[in-house]
Formats: C-alpha cells, sequence, structure tokens
C-alpha cells in the first residue's frame, strides 16, 4: 500500500499513538503500591480495648463512599442551624454524637496523614476542610 | 424511529453491563478486563488504519478552499489565513479550525421571509455547544488520568481544581459534567427538532450521543449518587495499565455499566462518523496552501490523455483559415 | 417545454418535507427541472462510453447491462485516486451546517438539494458496498441498494448542482459537494449519462476549439462585427492578430464573449484596452476557449480540453498567457491546469510589460487573470480614466463563485470596479464573497428546458440583487464570468428587471479615454452617455 503525503501523516500518527499510550509508557516499570489508611491510632486502640471491636459512627462501607456528604450536612446544621446532634443509623441505640470534625472525627483519627490523606492523594481529591478548620498537629514518624 | 432504535441499542448496551458487573468473578473479569483490553485496542488500531486507508488515496489536485483574499499584487490585502499561501498559514488555518472551529463559526440562518425575501441570521448555537462538547469531553478524558497515574501529576491536579472551583455539594461538582451532559442533550434537541436535521438523521447519528450521554450519566451517578469505592476502580485501572490486571470485589455494578459503554464507544469509534476527528486533519479543502498557481501540484496518478492536436485542427479547416487570412503552418 | 410559473408564484418556496423519509420517497422527474440528455453524436465525437438516442424522462435509459458493475468499479477507482472523496465519505456527521446554504434547496426547498442530503444519495452506496457495517446492517447503518431508482435520482440531483462549493466554506470538515458533484457525474458519465448542454460543447471545444463550435473564420467574423462597432463608438480601427508566432502574450477567454451580448461588450472592452496599451499580444483560434466544460464530465475531459491552452502558448512562442473573464475556468486554471498538463517551463513568469510588475503569484502556471492585469495597470496610472461616463449606472458586484472560492480573487475587480465607476454599492455581506451565490447556471446548467430551475437556483442571487435594486437605486450587475453573463441576464430579467448585466471589462473600457479617440456620445451598447443625455435633456 503506498502513502502519500506519510510524513505529515505519520508524525499525526505518532502524536495520537503518544497521548492514547500515555498511561501504559508512563506507569512501565513501576510497582504500584494501594493505599492503606491506618486506624491503629492510640484512641481508636483504646476503643477496641474497651469495647472489644473498631468502628465508627455508621458502618465502614457506608462511611467510605458518603463520609464527604456527612460532613458536608454537618457543616450546614451546625453553621445554619446551631444544631450539632448526629443520630447514627447503623447504632440507633447509641447515644447522640457530637456534630464536629476537629473534636469528633479526629479525636479518633488524629493520623490525617495516615487516615485521610492516603486515599485522597492516591485519587487527586482536595477537600477544603483545611481551608477553615485547624489540622490536628502530626509528629512526623520516626522511620525506623 | 432511527432515534428509537438507537436509544432502544443503548439501553440494551447499559443491562448488559448491568448484568455482567452483578454476575460471577469470571464474567467480572470479561467486562472489566478483557473488553476494556480488546475495545481499546480496536480503537487505536482501527483508526490508525482508517487513517492509512485515507493516505493511501492521493490528493491528485490542489482543491484548496479560498475564504478569504488570494496573495497577488502586493498593494493588495493578502488574507493570510483565510486563504493562505505559506505552510505556516495552513497551520493557523488548521488550528483554528480544529481548535476554535472556524468554519462552524460562520454558520448563518437562511430564512425566507413573507413576500420571498431572504435574509440571514446569525446562528452561533450550533458551533457553542458544539466546543461545548468537545472541551469538556476532552477536559474530562484528561480529568481521569488521575485514575491512571499513581501519584497524580500537578497538571491534572489543577485541572480538577478548576473544574470544581465552584464548590458545590461534595464531592464537589465539575462543571465539565453539566456541561457535557448539556451540550448533549442540546444536540440531541437539535436534532429532532429542526425538520431539515431531523430528515438527515441515521441511526448512527443517534446512536453515538445516546452512548456519550450514557457514559456521562453513569459517571455522575457513581460520583455524586449510587457511589463506587473508587480506591478499587484506581486499582482495576492501574492493573490494566501496567498488565496486571485485577478486578476488586468492592466494584459495583453501575461501574461496570459505565466501563462497558465506554468501550463500546471506542470500539464503535474507527467503524462510524465518529472518524472525523482523524479526517478533519487531511480535509483537502482546508490543508493545503493557496499557492497551485505559483507551486505545481503533482498529480501521482497523472497520465497522458488523447488530444486534437493544432495538426489535426488545421487539418480540418485550413481552408477556411487561409480564406479568412489567418496564418497556417502547411500550406 | 414546460411553461416557466409567474415570479411571485416562484418565490413561495416550501420547506414542507416528506412524510417519508428520503430513501422511501420516490423522485419525480418534473419538467423545467432538468436538461435534455445528451446525443450519441456528442459522446461519439469525444469517445464517451454508451452513445445512443436516449431521453431522461423515458423509463428504459437504455444503459449497458453491467451498468451497476460498471458503477461500484468506477466508486472504488475514484476511492482509490481521491482522498477527498474517500474522506467525505467517511466523515460527514450530518449536522446540517451545509443544509440552508446551497442555493438549489433556498430555491426549491427540496430536501435533496441540501448539500449534505445530496451528498449521501451517493454516500449510502458507499456504505452498503464498501464498509463492513453497511454490508452487514444495511438500511440500519444508513446503507443502501444501488438500483435503476437510485441512478435516476444520482442523475437528476448531480444536475442539479453548480459546484458553487458554498457549502464547503461552511462545513466544519471542509466537504465539498463539488468535488462529490464531480466525481458522481464522472460516475454517471461511464454509462452515457450527460446532458446535451454539456456533452455539445464538449465535443465542440474538442473538435474546434470553442463550446460554441465556432470555426476559425467565424471567429475572425465575430469579431470584426465588434470592431466595427468599436468604431462607430471611438472613431477607431483596431487590428487584432490572430494565430500569431512570435507575440508575447496569448490572449484566451470564454468563447461565450465573442458570440452574445453582454458578452460581447466585455470582449469589445478587451480590445479596447489592448489596443490603447499598445500590447504585444495575439489571440488564437485554436485555443479559443477559456472554460471547460470537460471539467464537468470528468477529469479526463477536462484535462484533454485544457491542454489546447499551453500547447497554443508553445506552438506560437509567447512567453505567458493572459486570461479572460470567467468563473469555471479560474477554478479550472488556477487548481488543475499546471498539474494535469504542466509543468509549463517554455513560458516565462508572468511580467506586465506595462508596468514592469512580475506576476509572483502565477510564476509556476504563468496565467494572469485580466482583473489582475489592470488592477495592476490602474494602480500605477497607465489608463487615464473618466469614471463619470459610467454615472448613468448604479454598480453592485456579483463574486462568481470558482473565482471567490477557488481561487480567491476579491478585491482586484473591486478595486478596478471603484476606478471605473462613481456608483458603487455591496450586496449584503453573507451574499458576497466567500459567501456569494450562485447564479444557479453554473457547470453546464444554463440550457432553456431548465428554466424554472435555473431560477430557482438563481433565486437567492436575485434576491440580494433586488435588496440593492430598492434600497439603493442599483441598476447594473457586474461580474467576471461568461457565464455569468449569460445567466444572470435571463434571471434580472425574471426577478429584477431594470437590472443590466456586465462585464468588468465593459466598463472599464467604457471610462478609458484613448489616445486620438472621437468625443464619445455612446457608450459601448450605444447607449447615450450620461453628458450627452443631459445636454439632450436641456435642449
Amino acid at each position: 500500500m503506498k502513502i502519500y503525503n506519510g510524513g505529515p501523516i505519520f508524525l499525526g500518527i505518532l502524536v495520537f499513538l503518544a497521548i492514547a499510550l500515555f498511561p501504559f509508557y508512563n506507569n512501565f516499570g513501576k510497582v504500584n503500591a494501594k493505599p492503606e489508611p491506618k486506624v491503629d491510632t492510640p484512641a481508636i486502640q483504646e476503643y477496641e480495648k474497651a469495647n472489644g471491636k473498631k468502628e465508627c459512627i455508621e458502618s465502614k462501607e457506608w462511611m467510605r463512599g458518603e463520609h464527604m456528604q456527612i460532613l458536608n450536612q454537618w457543616r450546614d446544621s451546625v453553621v445554619r442551624d446551631y444544631n450539632r446532634t448526629y443520630k447514627s443509623n447503623s447504632h440507633p441505640n447509641a447515644a447522640p454524637f457530637n456534630m464536629s470534625l476537629q473534636s469528633g472525627c479526629m479525636k479518633c483519627h488524629s493520623n490525617k496523614k495516615k487516615f485521610c490523606d492516603e486515599c485522597h492523594n492516591y485519587l487527586s481529591v482536595k477537600p477544603y476542610c483545611w481551608d477553615c478548620h485547624i489540622q490536628p498537629e502530626e509528629k512526623e514518624e520516626v522511620k525506623s | 424511529m432511527t432515534a428509537i432504535i438507537s436509544f432502544i441499542a443503548v439501553l440494551l448496551l447499559v443491562a448488559i453491563g448491568y448484568v455482567g458487573g452483578s454476575a460471577g468473578p469470571s464474567v467480572r473479569f470479561l467486562f472489566g478486563v478483557v473488553i476494556p483490553y480488546a475495545a481499546f485496542i480496536f480503537f487505536v488500531g482501527g483508526l490508525i488504519a482508517r487513517i492509512m486507508k485515507w493516505a493511501s488515496s492521493p490528493v491528485p489536485f490542489n482543491i484548496v478552499t479560498t475564504t478569504g483574499q488570494q496573495k497577488t499584487l502586493p498593494w493588495i490585502k493578502h488574507s493570510k489565513i483565510e486563504s493562505p499561501y505559506s505552510a505556516f498559514g495552513v497551520v493557523i488555518r488548521m488550528a483554528l479550525e480544529i481548535l476554535a472551529f472556524r468554519s462552524l463559526f460562520r454558520n448563518l440562518k437562511t430564512q425566507l421571509h413573507e413576500g420571498g425575501r431572504v435574509a440571514y441570521g446569525e446562528a452561533k448555537w450550533l458551533w457553542m455547544a458544539g466546543l461545548a462538547f468537545h472541551y469538556s469531553f476532552a477536559i474530562i478524558l484528561f480529568r481521569h488520568l488521575r485514575f491512571f497515574i499513581e501519584k497524580v501529576p500537578v497538571a491534572v491536579q489543577m485541572t480538577d481544581m478548576l473544574d470544581s472551583f465552584l464548590q458545590i455539594g461534595a464531592p464537589l461538582l465539575y462543571a465539565t459534567d453539566v456541561v457535557l451532559l448539556g451540550a448533549v442533550t442540546y444536540l440531541f434537541i437539535r436534532r429532532v427538532a429542526i425538520p431539515q436535521v431531523r430528515y438527515i438523521s441515521l441511526a448512527a447519528d443517534y446512536f453515538p450521543l445516546f452512548l456519550i450521554f450514557g457514559i456521562g450519566a453513569t459517571g455522575v451517578l457513581m460520583r455524586y449518587f449510587t457511589k463506587t469505592d473508587i480506591i478499587s476502580v484506581k486499582m482495576l485501572a492501574m492493573g490494566l495499565i501496567s498488565f496486571k490486571p485485577v478486578v476488586p470485589d468492592t466494584i459495583g455494578a453501575m461501574f461496570f455499566v459505565h466501563l462497558f459503554l465506554l468501550s463500546v464507544l471506542f470500539a464503535y469509534f474507527p467503524l462510524s462518523k465518529l472518524v472525523h476527528m482523524g479526517g478533519v486533519f487531511l480535509s483537502p479543502t482546508r490543508n493545503l496552501p493557496n499557492n497551485s498557481r505559483a507551486v505545481r501540484h503533482v498529480n501521482p496518478w497523472n497520465y497522458p490523455v488523447h488530444v486534437h492536436t493544432y495538426e489535426e485542427y488545421e487539418n480540418d479547416f485550413r481552408d477556411k483559415m487561409k480564406e479568412a487570412g489567418l496564418p497556417v503552418e502547411k500550406e | 417545454m414546460s411553461k416557466l410559473p409567474k415570479p411571485a408564484e416562484l418565490a413561495k418556496v416550501s420547506y414542507q418535507l416528506p412524510k417519508t423519509g428520503w430513501m422511501d420517497t420516490p423522485v419525480e422527474f418534473k419538467p423545467g427541472m432538468f436538461c435534455h440528455g445528451s446525443k450519441p453524436k456528442s459522446l461519439e465525437l469525444v469517445g464517451f462510453p454508451n452513445p445512443r438516442e436516449w431521453r431522461p424522462a423515458d423509463a428504459d435509459w437504455k444503459l449497458p447491462e453491467n451498468w451497476k458493475e460498471i458503477i461500484i468499479e468506477g466508486i472504488a477507482d475514484r476511492l482509490k485516486k481521491y482522498r477527498s472523496f474517500r474522506l467525505f465519505m467517511d466523515i460527514c456527521v450530518r449536522c446540517g451546517a451545509c443544509a440552508d446554504k446551497c442555493h438549489f434547496f433556498i430555491g426549491t426547498g427540496d430536501p435533496r438539494n441540501m448539500p449534505v442530503l445530496r451528498a449521501e444519495l451517493i454516500r449510502s452506496v458507499y456504505r452498503k458496498e464498501f464498509t463492513t457495517a453497511g454490508k452487514i446492517l444495511g438500511k440500519m447503518a444508513g446503507g443502501r441498494e444501488l438500483t435503476l431508482d437510485v441512478l435516476k435520482e444520482w442523475w437528476y440531483y448531480f444536475y442539479q448542482c453548480t459546484e458553487c462549493r458554498r457549502c464547503s466554506v461552511f462545513c466544519p470538515y471542509g466537504i465539498d459537494q463539488a468535488e462529490i458533484t464531480i466525481i458522481g457525474r464522472e460516475l454517471l458519465n461511464l454509462l452515457g449519462l450527460n446532458i446535451e448542454w454539456i456533452a455539445g460543447p464538449v465535443s465542440n471545444c474538442y473538435m474546434k476549439g470553442n463550446h460554441l463550435g465556432l470555426e476559425p473564420h467565424t471567429i475572425v467574423g465575430n469579431l470584426e462585427y465588434m470592431l466595427d462597432d468599436i468604431e462607430t463608438v471611438t472613431g477607431k480601427r483596431i487590428k487584432p492578430t490572430f494565430n500569431r508566432k512570435g507575440a508575447e502574450i496569448l490572449f484566451v477567454t470564454p468563447s461565450g464573449d465573442l458570440f452574445a451580448d453582454p458578452g460581447t461588450y466585455t470582449a469589445m472592452g478587451y480590445l479596447m484596452l489592448f489596443e490603447e496599451l499598445g500590447l504585444d499580444y495575439t489571440w488564437s483560434t485554436y485555443a479559443s476557449e477559456g472554460g471547460n466544460f470537460g471539467f464537468f464530465t470528468s477529469n479526463e475531459m477536462g484535462k484533454r480540453l485544457n491542454s489546447k491552452i499551453y500547447a497554443e502558448a508553445k506552438r506560437l512562442g509567447v512567453k505567458w498567457i493572459l486570461g479572460g473573464e470567467c468563473g469555471h475556468m479560474w477554478r479550472v486554471l488556477s487548481q488543475y491546469m499546471d498539474t494535469w498538463n504542466g509543468p509549463a517551463d517554455f513560458l516565462e513568469v508572468p511580467k506586465s510589460p506595462i508596468t514592469g510588475t512580475v506576476f509572483e503569484n502565477a510564476k509556476s502556471m504563468k496565467m494572469v487573470h485580466v482583473a489582475e492585469f489592470t488592477a495592476d495597470l490602474i494602480k500605477n496610472n497607465k489608463l487615464k480614466l473618466d469614471p463619470s461616463r459610467n454615472d448613468h449606472l448604479k454598480v453592485t458586484w456579483h463574486d462568481s463563485c470558482n473565482v471567490a472560492r477557488g481561487m480567491g480573487m476579491l478585491e482586484e475587480p473591486r478595486y478596478v470596479l471603484k476606478s471605473v465607476v462613481n456608483n458603487f454599492v455591496e450586496m449584503p455581506e453573507d451574499t458576497i464573497r466567500e459567501k456569494t451565490f450562485c447564479c444557479g447556471s453554473g457547470t453546464g446548467l444554463n440550457a432553456s428546458e431548465n428554466m424554472e430551475l435555473r431560477m430557482k437556483g438563481g433565486f437567492p442571487r436575485a434576491n440580494a440583487v433586488k435588496y440593492v435594486h430598492e434600497h439603493h437605486g442599483v441598476n447594473m450587475l457586474g461580474n467576471v464570468c461568461a457565464i455569468d453573463r449569460a445567466s444572470l441576464k435571463a434571471l434580472m430579467e425574471y426577478w429584477v428587471p431594470g437590472v443590466g448585466v456586465c462585464g468588468l471589462h465593459e466598463l472599464v473600457a467604457n471610462a478609458m479615454i484613448m489616445t486620438g479617440e472621437k468625443e464619445r456620445t455612446t457608450d459601448l451598447r450605444g447607449e447615450p452617455l450620461p453628458s450627452v443625455a443631459a445636454k439632450e435633456e436641456k435642449a
């Protein structure tokens, strides 16, 4: 098959290939690690010791998908309605939780870097929680 | 009618994707790994094959469409882009065509008024919707790189941020999601609402619209409503591109619908009008300079033809020519 | 011949679409909308296939048994030869931007006259025969069997397109319906399906050197009449030369200018201009046609007819070629001639002997448009002009399709025009320059039996003229195209009575003060000059 005006056409095809195959060659030879958020802060360990299990205000699976929505609702509820009481759906008998990021969620999950950022960074999610809230102080882990 | 058939076809594809995504591990492997691989290979290979097919036919004549003043006498203002003389002019003309849809921007609406008066009005909606559709699609594709690169590059992060700068809801709403679905909807509505456009529309015109709408809609559903475990999705994506495919159990069926529709789009691409993506670069009425009077354009299959020579002509008319006082070669 | 409806009736165009899809709507051959079929003699003379007596309205077109095979092979062959064809078959997205840009659609309301649908006529067969999806899915994929009805549909609609390229200006992929019509007509010609209004001129041009079939002595005779008229107007006797070896310049113009008014006035304009300049030039009776109706039948025939221009230039030993005012002639010269019959390395780069200007933009094909030539003269003050001699005219300018969209010559004629007339008005901007409308009679459709088609196709152009006629009192429509001069006259008489048609060089010659001329009292048409008319009125 004879090709006419091959120069620019092949160049164009190369550019197309460079774009289409980018994810493949970009990742070539790299070892991909899966994010592993840590749920082993002292507060969580203490809770586990006392209750025999780790648990959050809702089920782990639900929290994975909906935590951003809950935080959004909490913010609106606290700021607009001055309502800080959250009744859990999965723990109907539990006492109402206090809607608070800093003194609620982050009490247990005090390890923002190892918990929140682990997945957020993996997927380039940039929540704007810390535009207003104060990030919990974390001591740099000393590598053993 | 053709619209309905296309709609049903896409619904069927949705159902297939859903059933596949809800089935056991081997079927999920088929839908999560085998079909996407096959579709991608078909897309890349098919599009290149199509371009090579075009490239195997020569451009025998310089048939540039001039939309501006030719280069001529030095004191006449030459339209360097609309009637390009140099390669540089052609590059600018093509860039405007591809990046800004220059020709579509010219669009007019012709109307016949009472009393037989024809009037021409502005008609920029198609141009706007076309641009909105293509650019939002491109941005969305680019944003998806976050699933294919372990350490998401700053450019992708920035795009993501800009796309969601309105900070509506959580997860943040992407402007391009809204624009894409809006533009596709507009393109569909104009196709059925404008009688002439409806008249020329084929199933092949509705099908990609529904398909792309389906891809966009399932993406939106997953992000804002039904949710999916995107960590697992990224693991699937990374597995695909590093040729160590895994299909985590935690991925919901909705994602498989999304992925299956996308696979269909990829596979369908080289067989359909969507090849205009590559074809627009090769259009000889746009990508040639208007210099055929100064630089000879060569036709590779130019062949000798029968002509009626002067000699034959003179033989036919010699006496009449002499009588009229015209010079002749042979007395 | 069918009776032509009144303008008021024809202006009521219905854009109502048929209830059925276009593939299921049979085509009705309406009298007045198509031309006579080609005569066997016209085809035989040039060796075109299937010469026979036939009538388009008849059921039996007397086709060869394997006609379908011929067409399919013809398509396959052209897909390999023309990237444009293959590409334009594949990439249309049917956005509809072209739909209401076609003068034939605007004038007829017939959906098959939307450029996109005209292309689909052939594209549907391409899908069915040449694409996988079409082979399997058939009609679902927009495919369609090639039947005799389809072939007739092609004939009817490819002879309702004037290859004006207006659609290609608006297409986001530059799909050019002209290109598809060119190929469609090539295919039809494989079966001898031509129209006599094209086939006749083609055989004339091949044998006698020009479309009209003017034999050498007739050309000389026709010019003599013009020279008499010039003498009457200016008192000067001009003696042009024919077939003269050693002339510096060969002059080639469409033969229409030698035959009927108002083209003859344009030809008189050339004669007077070249005389005044003392140009060393010659006419040719062998290459006595600038236009090329062969281009409306097949690429090969176009090349065969075009070959005479370079051949004659070589025989006569001229330095370069000057071309007259014509539309499709200049598309062919600009975009095809050098490729077909070049390189013309026996010629020199055109240089005006009067001003010394070198026409670099024509340095390979070596042919200059007379409007470029004259614009250069005027810019360099080489002509004595009295534009007030054209003061009885209010002129508007019609850009000829091919010159505008296949060459890009927009400003040169305007510059000349503004120098030779005092009253110039542009038509609305969406109807001029690259968006200009066809006269409705191009590509060999300027016959008389299809007058209704011509008036419908010319409707948008006439409409724009009507606008400036009513608002600005325009009474003259200028142009640089022989087909325009022949066809716009009928179009104006029908749609905008009171507007005349003229070539650019008629106006130039009217305004040009020649050395030693007597005091002129009339213009080239024998109409009293404005100054004389004013005096007469006083007396």
